[in-house]
């Protein structure tokens, strides 16, 4: 593939300090105007600063795309409850690799943006999230909240403004379940991390049964360049309905795999361009657009825009812009048995279609990729994936189905291959960065 | 067959006196950071790993008394969370990431290989107790693969033959560093940090430089760079 995209269609925001000396530190955070959103949405009403948040259409970055400002509006004021900011910092859903990146580089960024979005819905007290399995991430959380306390953006009367924050930055232990929120919040007050019935939602009674707001690392570290920038200049980015940058992540058979912040609305096409294409010699075969729970797409789909609507009317989902790319050296039945394998292992057990079903469809995906299923098995697939789809309690359930449908929807002969072959026909060593020659490493 | 999780049983030994006069102090900070004690649980847990190098039934109880639950509740959240371990295990844990994408990269070839060179399986322990051997899900560094964790350290772009070279410097007792991170400490040190209190190594939080080339490939394309000549940021690769 020749270069014709224009690396100009990039837009580092979020990236725009990574490449500096010491970019976590708060001083490198100040040449980057760091802070100066805080300034001015301190000298704002909190209502000022929930509107202008509202009206530059920033949704949300976690995989659901809800407009952030419209779930700060949500939460009760002059309620007489303490109200509580918890960042989702968990990043596991498979392929998902923004958050971390983002929080390694700068983790300033998002503190700051914590004490913007603390001060709109009116909280004093915000918890950072963070999966314990990044010991380098919360390292450089740890030590950004203790510089901005002693800077004074955090604590008591911050900048003078009379706003009083806390924030604990808090480790998880390993659980994916955590991601979803209301396993977050109940993950966060001490417990098995399982998903809360809603409603009651998190706005009204979350965290301690108080009004709480859950968002996104990257959704709350867009905030301080909105407020900074200004409505107008996030709105010249992306789209009507998806207006702004955003982290795309490409990871596998790329020449050039990692962070590509672009405006929405992007097409992988344009991305992989930039990224050099697929690894020479190979022909894209199916990708992510979202991470392992946003249905697959294929080389029909390189042109479809990257944000919620034209992903949504392509049949997937935008998630969390996780662009997981495999070459035609990869099996799809392999892929979609590990995915789900995946899934059973971290069903938190509390609903039976999600417990049972995962199960189920780990025990039919091992016989069909051994060569030992039937024609029939794939209907099963299709059954049990229905019985889990739209019928768990959480959409870890809808999830595990995603894979399932979209594969069969379009490598239905594949799985039919397999069968015809009495095994798996591909050769997992072609698949390896080893076997060609993507820049990562070499053996 | 028993119904046995593979939790310790209680009753428990307790801490010495003086260990635990100092795991007292420390959970009381820890409990200071939270609206209700409960929530420090998780950290706890993490406190006590750091003790014994696994959730001991000295932990449990002492989770347990600090926070005014039952031993059942502390123990079911523990056993809830992959973190824990319920045994005691090596000083360097070595995770492999076998989720889809780097199981495809390679992922599941560096989990074979280091199962044979290391002569133990899933969750397994060298005799020496210097590694313990898992194959972990999606650490979010899939532009890394195939990837490595280290006591939750990351190592960027695995080979077989990297993996092979890191375990045995491991086991020789050298200084490891991971691709992105600081230099490796224990496994009991690491849960340390987790439990909320900061690396004493005052290096430790610059070390690693800002990410790989991976993390900077967008910004330098934007920025007219040549993305593909080493990040100044890059650790030397390692082995391959
Ligand atoms: C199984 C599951 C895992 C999730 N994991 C994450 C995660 O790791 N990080 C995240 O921000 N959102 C995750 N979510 C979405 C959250 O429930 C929630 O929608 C999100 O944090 C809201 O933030 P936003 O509005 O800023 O996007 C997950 C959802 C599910 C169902
Ligand atoms: S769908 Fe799965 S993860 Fe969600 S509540 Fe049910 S069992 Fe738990
Ligand atoms: S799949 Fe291995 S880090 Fe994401």
């Amino acid at each position: 593939m020749t270069a014709v995209t224009d690396p100009s269609i990039l837009t580092p925001v979020l990236s725009a300090s990574w490449g500096d000396k010491m970019p976590w530190r708060l001083a490198t955070y100040r040449q980057h105007e760091g802070y100066a959103g805080l300034r001015k949405a301190l000298a704002k009403h909190p209502d000022e600063v929930i509107q202008t948040v509202k009206d530059s259409g920033l949704r949300g970055r976690g995989g659901a795309g809800f407009p952030t400002g419209m779930k700060w509006g949500f939460i009760p004021q002059g309620d007489g409850n303490p109200h509580y900011l918890v960042v989702n910092a968990d990043e596991s859903e498979p392929g998902t690799c923004k958050d971390i990146p983002l929080m390694y580089a700068n983790p300033h960024v998002l503190i700051e943006g914590v004490v913007i979005a603390a001060y709109a819905i009116r909280s004093n007290h915000a918890f950072i999230y963070v999966r314990g399995e990044v010991v380098s991430v919360l390292r450089r959380l740890q030590e950004a909240a203790k510089e901005a306390y002693e800077a004074g953006y955090l604590g008591k009367d911050i900048l003078g403004s009379g706003f009083d924050l806390e924030l604990t930055v808090h480790a998880g232990a390993g659980a994916y379940i955590c991601g979803e929120e209301t396993a977050l919040l109940d993950s966060l007050e001490g417990r098995r991390g399982q998903p809360r019935l809603r409603p009651p939602f998190p706005a009204v009674a979350g965290l301690y049964a108080s009004p709480t707001c859950v968002n996104n690392v990257e959704s709350i570290a867009s905030v301080p360049a909105i407020m900074n920038k200004g409505v107008e200049w996030f709105r010249s980015m992306g789209s009507e309905k998806s207006p702004g940058f955003t982290l795309y992540s490409l990871s596998g058979h790329v020449k050039r795999p990692g962070q590509y912040e672009a405006p929405l609305g992007v097409t992988l096409r344009e991305l992989l361009d930039l990224a050099g294409g697929v690894r020479e010699g190979h022909r894209l075969k199916f990708w992510t657009p979202g991470g392992s729970s946003t249905p697959m797409f294929t080389d029909e789909h390189l042109d479809v825009p990257l944000d919620y609507e034209g992903v949504g009317a392509a049949g997937s989902m935008l998630g969390t812009k996780a662009l997981q790319i495999f070459d035609d050296t990869v099996c799809v039945v392999r892929a979609v048995l590990r995915w789900t394998e995946f899934y059973a292992h971290e069903s938190c057990g509390k609903c039976t279609p999600c417990r049972e079903g995962t199960y189920w469809l780990v025990q039919i995906l091992e016989r069909l990729e051994a060569g030992e299923g039937t024609e029939e098995d794939l209907e099963t697939l299709l059954d049990v994936a229905d019985n889990i789809n739209g019928k768990s309690f959480c959409a870890l359930g809808d999830g595990a189905a995603s894979p399932i449908f979209s594969s069969l929807k379009y490598f239905r002969d594949e799985y039919v291959a397999h069968l015809a072959h009495r095994g798996c026909p591909f050769d997992p060593a072609a698949s390896t960065v080893w076997a060609s020659n993507l820049t990562g490493a070499q053996a | 067959m028993s119904t046995d999780l593979g939790m310790p049983r209680l009753p428990a030994p307790g801490y010495p006196a003086d260990v635990r006069a100092r795991l007292e102090a420390d959970a009381r900070e820890v409990i200071g950071r939270y609206p209700q004690s409960r929530s420090a649980l998780l950290p706890l847990l993490h406190l006590v790993q750091a003790e014994e190098g696994y959730v001991s039934p000295n932990g449990i109880e002492f989770c347990a008394e600090m926070l005014g639950l039952t031993t059942a509740d502390v123990t079911g959240v523990a056993t809830f969370y992959t973190m824990y371990r319920r045994e005691n295990g090596g000083d360097f844990h070595v995770g492999v990431c076998t989720n889809t994408l780097c199981a495809v990269m390679g992922g599941d070839e560096i989990f074979a290989t280091l199962k044979e060179h290391l002569g133990v399986g899933n969750k397994g322990t060298t005799p020496d107790g210097s590694v313990t051997l898992e194959h972990i899900e999606c650490n979010a560094a899939c532009d890394y693969a195939p990837v490595v964790m280290v006591n939750w350290e990351f190592f960027d772009n695995v080979t077989p033959a990297s993996a092979k070279d890191l375990v045995d410097e491991l086991r020789a007792g050298k200084q490891v560093s991971p691709t992105r991170g600081a230099p490796l400490c224990t496994f009991r040190e690491t849960a340390r940090i987790l439990a909320g209190f900061p690396d004493p190594r005052r290096d430790a939080v610059d070390a690693g430089g800002a990410g790989g080339a991976a993390s900077l490939v967008g910004l330098r394309i934007a920025n007219g760079q040549d993305p593909d000549a080493p990040a100044a940021s890059d650790a030397p690769k390692k082995g391959a």
